[in-house]
């Protein structure tokens, strides 16, 4: 098992954010996280990736508690076995640098010293996620919001990382280009067998890219189970709407 | 003149600046917190050095003051003269003869002693701000050893100019351990920090902070396999001297845009300048 959750609180001065949050996260499984806004999924995928604190409850990856573990661990858990794909692409890229370099910098931080070969690889993932290589030394700033979020994906995937979690990472995109995006984010999940917990209020989103599925409200799990049954045959009342508000073309 | 304590600063003063000078050589490179004083001088002229300088300053102490390397330019006169006036110490102008030396962007050119402390001014000690503007984070990076993103701006001198541009406050790794800024110095005497047989002090008065380099440390500039640390080179040698040892300036002399490179250390470029002359010349 990957990653293993158990009874997860966090509350915000008495506002619940997660309430007695449970589930278990195996290799290569893409599981969504759905709900409206405030229903606390963005919250989890935080106290998750030790980006906030939790009040009780425990995360085990990979068998280590994550409570347990030391800032330095926890660091370097996050730049090299994670990644964080952010709904908005300027909160993941370094803004001032080329895209090249916010490609690299994980190879850097990890003790790559070879200008040439970290270009290389750089070079490589830009292809990979679509972006012309010959644009490495431009800054992001530049970009368009798809390209940019093309860019930080790559800047996560670089490090070749074991679970990626992403924050609404087709949020504020247009159609055409979100759906280019999870077309390639499908690709690259399957080919590197990564695990993702990807948080979306958007019920195509998690059709598409996930497995499993977990439908959050007020703070608690409503309902989860594979993707197609759930949204299917939703059970609680909760899923039952939200999987009936979807617009229909 | 009377009210006035030795050095300027009380002795209170001093002796909480010699505790943070303490912490600062026994952690070589780690930035300490200090609190600094209003100096009679305004921010950028000096105000960290000086008061580091006051702080280690004896009676029977020799100082040299230079800005840029020259000891006749305004920051160096006015800085020597406040300790003449307020500590009555000797001054001079040549690097052997000085116990401790207050420098602003320049190491001296003569190879520095054992006994001899050097006392950098320094404006921006954090080398992490370019890429890191919040304060807490780059003191969480310096604590895990999270140095990275220093070489991110390393690329990105590679990429943009195809060498690496940084030419001053070139960074450099203490000890093998703490990543720090050497004060805006030409990377030209980065060099010289490493295994420097003095004492090595630097000030930061503006950003409260103290850091140090012990005698002998190692300093190791940072640099990329395929893309080495490299110093600046000059053509010509020095137009007065003649000298090709020392860091030149580039000075305009006209209007016409004629330039001349003469030394930045004048002490130095003034001895070399005897030599040449000669035993005999006047």
């Amino acid at each position: 098992m990957l990653l293993e959750v158990k009874g997860l609180n966090k509350r915000y001065e008495g506002q619940v954010a997660c309430e007695d949050v449970s589930f278990d996260l195996w290799p290569g499984e893409v599981l969504a996280i759905v709900g409206e806004s405030g229903s606390g999924k963005t919250s989890l995928l935080k106290c998750i990736s030790t980006q906030l604190g939790f009040d009780s409850g425990t995360v085990h990856y990979k068998g280590a508690d994550l409570g347990a573990m030391g800032e330095a661990a926890k660091r370097e858990l996050m730049r090299t076995q994670w990644g964080f794909v952010h709904q908005d692409a300027r909160d993941g890229l370094r803004m001032g640098v080329s895209a090249g370099a916010n490609v690299g910098e994980r190879l850097m931080a990890v003790g790559e010293r070879h200008y040439g070969s970290i270009r290389q690889t750089a070079a490589e993932w830009m292809a990979r996620v679509e972006i012309d290589p010959a644009r490495m030394d431009e800054s992001p700033r530049q970009f368009s919001g798809g390209m940019r979020q093309r860019l930080q994906i790559a800047r996560n995937l670089v490090s070749r990382p074991q679970l990626i979690f992403m924050d609404e990472p087709t949020g504020g995109l247009d159609v055409s280009v979100q759906a280019r995006l999870l077309d390639l984010l499908r690709g690259l999940v399957r080919d590197m067998g990564l695990a993702a917990i990807v948080v979306t209020h958007d019920l195509a989103v998690a059709k598409l890219l996930s497995s499993r599925i977990m439908v959050m409200q007020k703070g608690r799990v409503v309902e989860q189970g594979l993707t197609d049954q759930v949204l299917e045959d939703p059970q609680a009342a909760y899923s039952q709407l939200l999987v009936s508000s979807v617009l229909q073309v | 003149m009377t009210q006035i304590n030795f050095a300027y600063l009380n002795e209170q003063t001093k002796r909480m600046i010699r505790r943070a000078l303490l912490k600062a050589v026994a952690i070589p490179g780690y930035q300490v917190p200090f609190a600094s004083r209003e100096m009679p001088m305004p921010y950028g002229w000096g105000t960290g050095g000086v008061q580091v300088t006051a702080a280690i300053l004896t009676p029977d102490d020799t100082l040299k003051v230079i800005d840029q390397g020259a000891d006749d330019t305004t920051n160096a006169v006015s800085i020597r003269k406040f300790f003449a006036r307020t500590a009555g110490v000797a001054t001079t102008t040549e690097t052997q003869k000085a116990t401790i030396i207050q420098t602003r962007h320049r190491v001296p050119e003569h190879p520095l002693t054992e006994g001899q402390i050097l006392v950098y001014q320094v404006p921006i000690p954090e080398p992490l701000r370019f890429l890191e503007p919040r304060e807490t984070e780059t003191r969480t990076m310096h604590a895990l050893e999270e140095y990275g993103v220093m070489h991110v701006k390393l690329y990105e001198d590679i990429a943009t100019h195809g060498h690496i541009a940084t030419s001053y406050a070139y960074p450099a790794k203490v000890a093998s351990r703490y990543v720090f800024d050497p004060s805006p110095i030409p990377k030209f005497d980065n060099p010289k920090l490493n295994h420097c047989a003095a004492l090595q002090l630097f000030g930061a008065g503006r950003e409260k902070r103290i850091y140090a380099v012990p005698p002998f440390t190692q300093v190791i500039s940072l640099d990329f396999e395929d893309h080495p640390f490299e110093v600046q080179r000059w053509d010509t040698p020095c137009a007065i001297c003649g000298s090709g040892t020392g860091y030149l300036d580039e000075i305009i002399t006209d209007d016409a845009g004629t330039r001349m490179f003469v030394c930045s250390d004048t002490d130095h470029c003034a001895t070399q300048a005897a030599l040449k002359a000669g035993p005999n010349a006047a």
